[in-house]
């Protein structure tokens, strides 16, 4: 394990500011190094021209035809897919991995965008529990309410639901903003890691049960706090992104920021940089 | 894992038997060691309706013991004894499999605690459903081989729950199938989704004040559960309620009554269920596909959130 507190030698990343947090933990990871951005090729990834456009109706498909079809569709270097019908099915539109605009005529079932890395995806229908499950970067905006577990493990991206969700939202979440237009049911941001929530509407019981990082943003009532959530001040830096986010999310564009509530983990449940995964188990 | 499904017409009669059966099989990757309806059919309204069985499907993947069927024979003429003695007159009679009776009988007291108690004290014989509406049929397989077995396609009524079951913490036969009837209480039945972990403790405490158990299945201690509290005069609405302290554990559970349809969800919201909600019809279901089987067009559903309770009326 590299220890990066005794490199004396910076990496490209590090001397152009990229990544300026200070890493004492021994379990930290070495962060990528695009010195060897050459050397990776990123499977499945294709070269698609956004004005190439076509419609995929998957009706009569299976989740794994239909995902199999797009796959298909962006070698093709279509750039633009709008599917239609798909009628709640599950694992719909699942490990894209490139540029992409990906619009859905309708709803969709579990773990609807999930592992996706790049597309702009628009949803004009409903999502079930999971969407976007671990979501690298993109867009995904659904126009109606989705289920639980949205956002869960997400690393990047933007997650936009315009109606209400269920709940678990951003649970384990580990960056990217997670945006929601209504209200979100118990335990939003469970255990979350880094990136930010922010909820217009009211949340459930539980807020932010054992987050360890990040932060929550909630426009309404909050049914309750969990275990090290607490209040923190609301900066103008802070009111200045909110406005700009939800203007880029086209949602609350004139929503009154200023009132929202934020939400931080207080840190006092452990202390996470000195512990091995070994020793929390004991300290538990 | 298990799936669930309901469907309540407000204002008119459908053909729910088919309905539910496209449900319920759009749910079946959740689990097919059985499935079971509770149909809420058009009846007069006169005499009751009382499905029952006097012994268990033995097929493939059952965990039951093999049984002859003059076995069966025996126990149903011991129950037509028992119905004349009780004062029940048999109507109609249909003897659907072996093991599975529907009998249209002419009971006239309102009380069906000595009823059940008396038909239940018969060794392998348990009362599925009994009331002036409700059918409770469950077997073995998935939700299209139930159907076909039962003929249930043609089924007219208002309302209906169903089940669909992968077998977890009790044996795969239909006495843990559900939906369970609410006994004594006539009409009343409840499916579920979830595990409940003070089942022993609540199980025992309802024992001591008289209610009865048949099956091991954690899930049938709702119904149970929902009973005494109405013997105890609690609204249906008013024992959901109760519910979500006094049992604990996840769960997402549906009750239905003569003229009504509900769902509660318990406090973690642990458990998926998907709700469409209009003038004239409410649908919901474990997931978002087995609406679709009865609404393919583009309609708008929402999760219930955590606590939730909601009752509607035909």
């Amino acid at each position: 394990m590299a220890n990066l507190k005794s490199t004396e030698k910076k990496t490209k990343a590090q001397a152009m500011g990229m990544h300026t947090e200070v890493l004492t933990g021994r379990t930290q990871q070495k962060f990528f190094n695009p010195d060897e951005a050459e050397n990776f090729y990123y499977f499945g990834t294709y070269d698609v021209d956004f004005n190439k456009r076509t419609n995929l109706d998957v009706k009569d498909m299976t989740a794994a035809e239909a995902n199999k079809e797009i796959d298909n569709l962006m070698s093709q270097g279509f750039g633009t897919i709008v599917i239609k019908n798909p009628q709640g099915k599950h694992s719909l539109g699942v490990g894209i991995l490139n540029k992409l605009n990906l619009i859905f005529e309708g709803s969709l079932g579990y773990f609807g965008m999930g592992s996706c890395d790049g597309p702009t995806v628009r949803i004009n229908g409903r999502v079930g529990w999971s969407c976007a499950e671990n979501l690298m970067a993109g867009k995904v905006v659904i126009e109606k309410n989705a289920g639980s577990c949205f956002g869960a493990a997400i690393r990047g991206g933007d997650l936009i639901c315009k109606g209400s969700v269920g709940a678990r939202t951003g649970i384990d979440m580990k960056g990217g903003t997670i945006i929601i237009g209504g209200d979100a049911g118990a335990f939003t941001g469970f255990m979350m890691q880094r990136g930010r929530i922010i909820i217009l509407g009211d949340v459930g019981i539980n807020l932010g049960d054992s987050m360890y990082d990040g932060t929550i943003f909630i426009g309404g009532q909050i049914g309750s706090y969990g275990s090290d959530a607490v209040d923190s001040e609301l900066t103008k830096s802070d009111q200045d992104w909110l406005k700009r986010k939800l203007k880029v999310a086209e949602i609350g564009e004139n929503f009154d920021v200023s009132k929202m509530k934020k939400i931080v983990a207080g840190k006092k449940l452990w202390n996470y940089d000195n512990l091995e995964p070994t020793e929390k188990k004991g300290a538990i | 894992m298990c799936g669930i499904a309901g469907l309540i017409h407000r204002g008119k009669s459908s053909k729910v038997g088919h309905e539910l059966q496209g449900m319920l099989q759009a749910l079946k990757h959740r689990g097919e060691d059985s499935t079971g309806y509770a149909l809420y059919g058009d009846t007069d309204g006169k005499n009751f309706i009382m499905r029952f069985k006097v012994g268990e499907n033995v097929g493939e993947g059952s965990t039951s013991i093999s049984e002859d069927v003059s076995v069966y024979d025996e126990r149903k003429k011991i129950v037509d004894n028992y119905l004349l003695e009780l004062g029940a007159k048999i109507i109609k009679q249909d003897r659907i499999l072996p093991y599975s009776l529907r009998y249209e009988i002419e009971y006239n007291k309102k009380d069906l605690l000595e009823f059940s108690q008396k038909i239940e004290g018969i060794p392998g014989v348990e009362i599925l459903s009994m009331g002036k509406s409700l059918e409770v049929i469950k077997d073995l397989g998935n939700a299209k081989m139930v159907c076909d077995r039962y003929n249930l396609d043609k089924v007219v009524g208002t309302h209906a729950i169903g089940h669909a079951r992968m077998a977890t913490e009790s044996g795969v036969d239909i006495k843990s199938a559900h939906p369970f009837w609410g006994y004594p209480f006539s009409d009343v039945s409840v499916v579920h989704n979830g595990q409940l972990t003070n089942y022993w403790n609540n199980r025992r405490a309802l024992e001591n004040k008289g209610m009865r158990f048949m099956s091991e299945c954690d899930s049938e201690l709702i119904a149970v559960y929902l009973a005494e509290k109405m013997r105890d005069g609690a609204s249906l609405e008013e024992g959901m309620k109760e519910s979500l302290s006094g049992l604990d554990g996840v769960f997402t559970y549906f009750v239905a009554t003569k003229d009504s349809l509900g769902m509660a969800k318990d406090t973690m919201a642990a458990k998926p269920l998907v709700l469409y909600e209009s003038d004239d019809l409410v649908a919901m279901g474990s997931e978002e596909i087995a609406i679709r089987s009865i609404l393919p067009q583009e309609i708008d559903t929402y999760d219930p959130f955590d606590g939730e309770v909601k009752v509607w009326q035909i």
